[in-house]
């Protein structure tokens, strides 16, 4: 059976707190072999807890598949992307290489390459994909379009994004800001912007209103002042 | 018996035998995917939001989960702690067999029949108590067992061993939001359900790492946002909910009372008060504005280290909302003023008048499995089921009647947990029994509790994983696990919730009321402990319980089951004219026109007059402040994937693999003073003791704050530093703010190359 093409899939990164239950029940799911097909990681975590999961974006023309050698990456009608069959994919590595949102894993021991497949065998009978079913915060989430809608009127859904040149199209939807912007993600842009909520947090200990160095000065250099 | 004690989490002969060691998946999975006999309905074994799950059952083996997505609070949602807790119940490491402790043996320990062991835990119970007194063996247990269990263990200490002395581990989680709300609206509950979070215009998160500890609450709050309201959050490090909130107050540890007296100090300059709501449904008023006058914002902004303008700002979202949710969890409680920051925040909820509303509203963050429940029914210190007080007579003949005794055989109110090791380090306490406890992990300064238990005459430890406190235990006696048993708790909306029976125990292993009613059998004390099983406890608690605060007496299992959980109070009868709460109980408490048995009708919160109670709140700063030898601040706390002392989450490998060892949490000011880098070992040192970890430093946290997760045992664990001083009235441990000073370590811990990372 198909995906039902009503239910979608929505990320939404700034909602991400890390939790890893997104990462921890992807292997819970049937097709997964105990493997985790989502990677998540913290941007700067010297500056921010900010996380981001990622999760494959089912390209429209998915580069993954284009550039397989062996043919073993197939986009099925409903616009899900699958992970290599085993009889074909040689372990290239091409598609790792080349998917721009660095998406396809190779795993090694079995000599096959493997990716979120949307939890194809839940999607495909009207179930959330384990990652979305379970994110506590729902920066992942997987409904209809209605429903973003009406639980998330500051938000707006966008699958374009810009890779310098190129424009990639995915059934996977971004959640952007509602009010400003562009119908398009710039990728390379966003990739210099600081991490969300960075502006307000960042460097607000060394506001000296509330604080300054004064505690600092109990870490006594010299003993003998103590 | 004094026995000779390794370093402590060194005694590497027990710790080959017992574990922790890691389960995967990959061990217990004939294939992956194989199909499972059945899906059970149940609820997650760790926090208190105890999110609906399925677990997915081989024959005898838990082999899974699947989300339960018709679970009103969750709907499929879950932590990673929930998502991969099916990996204990096939664990190697659990305890199979009773074992006694024996010198001869290499790790300590061996096997002994389960009967011969009962026997010996009746046989020095009895002897203990001839020798030196009822009161000389003592009780500890705790708030993840289900409230039937905890119902038992009230009733086992206070009717059959008739000792005063019972305490539980809710000692050292959230006793001060109990007494607090106590104190101020007479009842100790959560206000609201969580779905009045969705509407509020301010949500309020103070000391709460809520998507690390409550992770599913995140949501709520998340949603509250999406439809335009502000999120303010207070708290020392700018935790992963705190990175987008609207406005964070980076209160310094300790300061929670000032902070929020000053922000009623504003709140009443600007007259963002609710006067009709003070007047007719509250006291104590203007005592509380007097004692916040001098909370002026630079006095406020002095003590707690947050910017004036930022607590501006906050009273004036605060006090202009007309909708709004306050909450808050052990950041504040953990203090030896925990119970006055807790009424310090009620006051600035009682003085917006917005409670007993729709989106209005107030609750305390449970932090147990059953936290909740497990707070109500008698296995506290001073308390009787139903919220009843053993100190009060008329409570006493109540519950006494229950059980057919004579209440002046009751014993009258014993200590907490920590004066419990106290007493045992003193030599008045001689016999120990203990149960859903791990002291020598979660109890501050436990250098002294290792002492403490080595003191004992005779220590019976329950367990189903050998846990750092069971190791010194002289017999251990194997429980079972949650997923073994069936039973209600309550979460953390006070929503009575099922827990349904997966599996049966392996081994010799017996579910926990088989083996407390074995020992009373075994002392020849069984009256009234001859439950057939959990339900029949839960059928008399309905009824010790009846007429009290916490009423569950029109509560079924089968209520429970159909209504996906019912709200206590809910009582079976209430006068004539007074309406009996729906099926799903009472969802919101304190709403206008609502009746309690306290107030009988004079108003909707519990105390005789019907008023919620303003409490002067006076600043009083942490009982241990830094000075020039201790100069930086520790506070501690969870992280996500692990739960508690760690026992059962780290010996879950994917759990243990996402935050594999605790970490000094440190500010680049603060590292770059010190000479430490992100990674180096680094070493915190108390009055108490030390601990080396490695250093993690980030600009998330205060300069002036280090932070240790807790989870860990040994010389890995934070409470070797902590302090025991407590909150005068709750009794709970300041584990939130103690002063250390922090160095580079010269050379690698002696624990680094001998112990893997969950050891
Ligand atoms: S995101 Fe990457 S792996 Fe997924 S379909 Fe696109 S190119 Fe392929
Ligand atoms: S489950 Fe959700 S919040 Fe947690 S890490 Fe994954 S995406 Fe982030
Ligand atoms: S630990 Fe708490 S949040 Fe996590 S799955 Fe269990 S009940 Fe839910």
């Amino acid at each position: 059976m198909p995906v039902p093409a009503t239910l979608e899939f929505f990320i939404d990164p700034a909602r991400c707190i890390g939790c890893q239950a997104c990462v921890q029940a992807c292997a819970e799911c049937d097709t997964h072999r105990g493997q985790s097909m989502i990677q998540l990681d913290y941007v700067d975590r010297a500056h921010s807890t900010q996380t981001v999961p990622v999760v494959c974006m089912h390209c429209d023309s998915p580069t993954c598949a284009e550039v397989c050698p062996a043919d073993a990456i197939k986009r099925t009608e409903d616009g899900v992307v699958h992970s290599a069959r085993k009889p074909r994919c040689i372990a290239c590595n091409n598609c790792v290489l080349a998917c721009p949102f660095g998406v396809p894993k190779m795993n090694t021991e079995m000599q096959l390459m493997m990716k979120c497949n949307m939890c194809y065998d839940r999607t495909s009978v009207g179930l959330k994909p384990m990652c979305a079913s379970v994110c506590p915060s729902q920066a992942l989430a997987f409904g209809t379009r209605e429903e973003m809608a009406r639980l998330r009127p500051s938000a707006r859904p966008v699958n374009t994004f810009q890779f310098g040149a190129q424009t990639i199209t995915t059934k996977v939807n971004m959640m952007v800001p509602a009010d400003d912007g562009p119908d398009w993600v710039d990728v390379t842009a966003a990739m210099h912007e600081p991490t969300i909520g960075h502006q307000m947090l960042d460097d607000i200990f060394d506001d000296d209103v509330f604080g300054g160095d004064g505690f600092i000065d109990l870490l006594n250099d010299d003993p003998a002042d103590a | 018996m004094p026995t000779t004690t390794p370093t402590p989490g060194l005694d590497l002969d027990a710790i080959r035998e017992f574990g922790p060691y890691l389960q995967y998946a990959r061990d217990i999975r004939v294939d992956t995917g194989v199909e499972p006999d059945r899906l059970v309905k149940t609820h997650c074994c760790f926090c208190g939001q105890q999110c609906g799950m399925q677990l997915k059952v081989k024959g005898n083996t838990v082999v899974g989960v699947e989300p339960w997505y018709d679970f009103p609070f969750n709907r499929g949602m879950m932590c990673p702690k929930g998502i991969k807790r099916y990996l204990q119940q096939s664990h190697p490491d659990r305890l199979l067999h009773a074992y006694k402790k024996d010198p001869s043996a290499p790790s300590g320990f061996s096997e002994m029949p389960y009967d011969e062991a009962i026997r010996r835990v009746a046989d020095e119970i009895d002897r203990i108590q001839r020798e030196y007194g009822n009161d000389a063996f003592a009780i500890l247990s705790g708030a993840s067992l289900t409230t039937e269990k905890t119902y038992l263990m009230g009733k086992f200490a206070h009717m059959a061993l008739k000792t005063a002395n019972i305490d539980y581990n809710g000692r050292l989680c959230m006793v001060s939001a109990a007494a607090g709300n106590k104190k101020s609206f007479g009842v100790d509950r959560a206000a609201n359900p969580w779905g009045d979070i969705l509407g509020a215009e301010v949500v309020w998160i103070s000391g709460a790492n809520v998507a690390e500890c409550a992770p599913i609450t995140t949501n709520y709050v998340w949603q509250a946002r999406e439809q335009g309201a502000k999120v303010i959050v207070a708290d020392p490090r700018i935790t992963p909910i705190a990175r987008t909130c609207d406005l964070f107050l980076p209160v310094k540890p300790g300061r929670d009372t000032a902070l929020f007296n000053g922000v009623l100090h504003l709140m009443i300059e600007h007259d963002w008060l609710d006067h009709d709501f003070i007047e007719n449904h509250t006291v104590g008023f203007d005592a509380v504005a007097e004692e916040v006058s001098k909370w002026t914002p630079a006095l406020t902004a002095e003590v707690t280290g947050v910017a004036e303008k930022s607590i501006q700002q906050a009273a004036e979202w605060w006090g202009q909302a007309s909708t709004s949710f306050l909450m808050h969890a052990r950041g504040i409680e953990h203090h030896s003023r925990g119970v006055q920051n807790v009424m310090s925040a009620i006051n600035i909820v009682l003085a917006s008048g917005r409670i007993g509303r729709e989106n209005c509203g107030y609750g305390t963050i449970t932090g147990q499995a059953n936290g909740q429940g497990g707070r109500e029914h008698g296995q506290k210190c001073d308390q009787l089921p139903g919220g009843r007080d053993l100190g009060n007579p008329e409570h006493r003949a109540y519950v006494a009647g229950v059980w057919g005794m004579d209440p002046d055989d009751l014993p009258q109110p014993g200590v907490d947990a920590y004066e419990i090791m106290r007493k045992a380090h003193s030599g008045e306490i001689k016999g120990l029994l203990s149960i859903c406890f791990n002291p020598v992990v979660s109890l501050p300064d436990n250098n002294f509790v290792r002492e403490a238990l080595d003191k004992l005459e005779f220590f019976v430890a329950i367990d189903f994983f050998m846990s750092a406190t069971s190791r010194y235990a002289d017999v251990v006696l194997p429980g079972s696990l949650q997923e073994e048993d069936e039973g209600t708790v309550t979460q953390l909306e006070g929503r009575v919730i099922k827990i349904n029976q997966v599996v049966d125990c392996p081994g010799e292993a017996r579910r926990d009321w088989e083996i407390i009613q074995d020992i009373a059998k075994a002392l020849g004390r069984e009256r009234g402990l001859t439950f057939s099983g959990p339900r029949e406890m839960f059928e008399e608690l309905r009824i010790a319980s009846k007429g009290y605060t916490n009423d569950y007496s029109g509560i079924t299992w089968e209520g429970v089951e159909d209504n996906y959980g019912v709200f206590w109070p809910c009582p079976a009868e209430t006068p004539e004219g007074v309406p009996l709460p729906g099926p799903q109980g009472t969802v919101r408490l304190f709403e206008p026109g609502s009746w309690n048995p306290i107030a009988k009708g004079a108003g909707p919160f519990y105390f005789p007059d019907g008023k919620a109670r303003f409490n002067v709140t006076e600043y009083v700063g942490p009982t241990e402040d830094v000075d020039a030898d201790y100069p930086v601040i520790l506070t501690t706390g969870r992280v996500v994937s692990q739960f508690l002392s760690g026992n059962q989450t780290r010996r879950i490998g994917p759990l243990l693999d996402h935050y594999p060892e605790p970490k000094i949490e440190m500010h680049p000011r603060l590292a770059a003073k010190l000479g430490i880098r992100d990674g180096d070992w680094a070493t915190a040192e108390s009055r108490r003791g030390n601990c080396t970890l490695r250093a993690s430093v980030v600009k998330t946290i205060r300069p002036d704050t280090v932070f240790i997760p807790y989870h860990w045992a040994g010389r890995k664990s934070a409470n070797q530093l902590t302090i025991s001083a407590q909150d005068p009235i709750s009794k709970i441990p300041e584990y939130k703010v103690c002063a250390v000073r922090v160095s580079k370590a010269e050379a690698p811990p002696e624990y680094a190359d001998q112990l893997q990372p969950q050891q």
